[in-house]
């Protein structure tokens, strides 16, 4: 999984009947410490998330996974709304 | 597989139900020469990897429904070992 910002939404009344229901939202996926990373990507929307919000998403099969009904055609997921990244500094020393 | 660093941890309340519960790290992944490779990915830790440690990642579905013991779901990245030593050459 990895981070994203949500930057708009996608609005479908046509599309494939397997979304119904389900938002389509534009995000930008970023690095943890929220830099854009790559290009914008539309994703299934699982929890609700709002323009601006920091979110983490999956891409592959296992986006379609994350809908109730699996046979659907999505790549990309939000499966999460970011409370919190706490990140070592980079000495920090391990097991 | 790959080798990582967990290098922090991602904080969530609002998430897919199949990650309630589980404690989500953050790792980087680390080259053949133990160097950071790309971006840190999100992974759900199995074995209650902390941050600092060198780990070992899986990251494709089936493996990790397995290690996880769930169904198919959303989740394919997932810390699956604690590495103590890797020999090269």
């Amino acid at each position: 999984m990895h981070f994203a910002r949500v930057v708009g939404t996608v609005v479908c009344t046509v599309k494939v009947p397997s979304w119904r229901g389900h938002r389509l939202l534009v995000m930008q996926p970023t690095d943890p410490q929220g830099a854009d990373h790559g290009r914008t990507l539309v994703a299934v929307d699982l929890v609700s998330a709002a323009p601006g919000q920091r979110v983490f998403y999956v891409r592959g099969r296992e986006a379609a996974n994350a809908l109730p009904d699996a046979d659907n055609p999505a790549d990309a997921a939000i499966v999460g709304i970011v409370d919190d990244v706490r990140i070592l500094p980079p000495e920090g020393g391990g097991r | 597989m790959m080798l990582g660093r967990v290098v922090g941890d991602v904080v969530a309340t609002i998430k897919h139900r199949e990650l309630e519960r589980r404690k989500l790290l953050l790792v980087q992944p680390l080259g053949g020469d133990g160097a950071p490779v790309g971006r840190p990915v999100i992974a759900v830790d199995s074995v209650d990897a902390g941050v600092g440690d060198h780990v070992l990642v899986v990251d494709e579905g089936n493996g990790a429904a397995q290690v996880l013991e769930r169904p198919r779901g959303p989740v394919r990245t997932v810390v699956v070992g604690v590495v103590d030593a890797v020999t090269r050459g």
